[in-house]
């Protein structure tokens, strides 16, 4: 009985490895694409129309052998730099990349100079 | 000096912040992708809406002249309000109609084309909505002016009487 019930378990698990890359894939794309229907959810999360097109797209952009990175070139060609949740490091995003850091530094200057003070 | 500065930094922070939030609440938040233009239109096949045959774009943009792509649904409530400007631009030679059936049910857009006209010399199906994003569109509908293989201009929502006349002064 033992014996059947885990082969039963393995023979369920066969379909989802076989196709366990793709989703994954397919997940990993679509978890950093911005839907543009319902803003502030990401086209995995979302079930608007536009979200379920861009997810058959990106099944059919993997099938025809493009690249993660090749397939975000090619919605940001479409809907600019806004789809990405991760925008590249650019002209019009290098403020967004750089001031956390510039904070950072400003405030590690800060503290160190309060400390040399107080010494 | 010392006792001042203090205050002053905080007042001029609030003063900051309020300015920045202040603005930030005229600004709309929902972002519109740039009607980008010149740029090169989509290569892409479909389906045509009559004859169920297969149609790759070149075949259908292929002349020098002013193509308008306009992507509708018989379900979509703003469609209905630009019919009659599609209809009106259909009388032009200088423009030819090119109509993308998103999503829709056949019947229902059938019966749509024949209450209200069909202005368009080819309707193409985009079934699962995936053309509709090759063109960089996001919602019905949404139209684009095209001229030489390249988007001249994109229209996103309903047409009306301010841009048919706009792109009546880009075709003549």
């Amino acid at each position: 009985m033992r014996i059947l019930k885990i082969t039963l378990i393995i023979l369920l698990l066969i379909p989802n490895l076989l196709f366990a890359d793709d989703k994954f894939e397919r997940n990993k794309i679509t978890k950093n694409l911005r839907c543009l229907i319902c803003q502030g959810q990401s086209v995995y999360d979302s079930d608007s129309d536009f979200a379920n097109s861009m997810k058959i797209l990106v099944d059919k952009k993997l099938a025809e052998g493009f690249s993660e990175n090749e397939i975000y070139e090619f919605f940001k060609e479409k809907y600019g730099d806004w789809i990405l949740y991760d925008p590249d490091l650019n002209k019009n995003t290098y403020i967004l990349w750089l001031l956390p850091i510039l904070i950072f530094l400003l405030g590690g200057a800060i503290i160190i100079k309060k400390l040399k003070f107080k010494n | 000096m010392k006792d001042k500065l203090i205050p002053s930094i905080i007042i001029i922070s609030f003063i900051t912040i309020f300015l920045i939030f202040y603005k930030g609440l005229q600004e709309t938040s929902i972002y519109t992708p740039k009607s980008e233009i010149k740029k090169d239109i989509p290569i892409f096949s479909s389906v045509k809406f009559d004859s169920k045959e297969n149609i790759s774009s070149s075949e259908i943009f292929n002349s020098n002249k002013f193509y308008l792509l306009n992507i509708w649904a018989s379900w979509c409530v703003p469609c209905r309000q630009e019919h009659a400007y599609l209809m009106r631009l259909s009388e032009s030679d200088q423009v030819t109609l090119i109509g993308l059936n998103y999503k829709d049910n056949f019947n229902n857009a059938q019966n749509f084309l024949k209450k209200l006209g069909n202005p368009y010399e080819t309707i193409l199906l985009d079934e699962d909505g995936t053309i509709s994003i090759e063109w960089g569109a996001y919602g019905v509908p949404e139209t684009f002016l095209i001229h030489k293989n390249k988007i001249v201009s994109k229209y996103i929502g309903p047409l009306n009487e301010e841009l048919i006349n706009e792109i009546y002064s880009i075709i003549k």
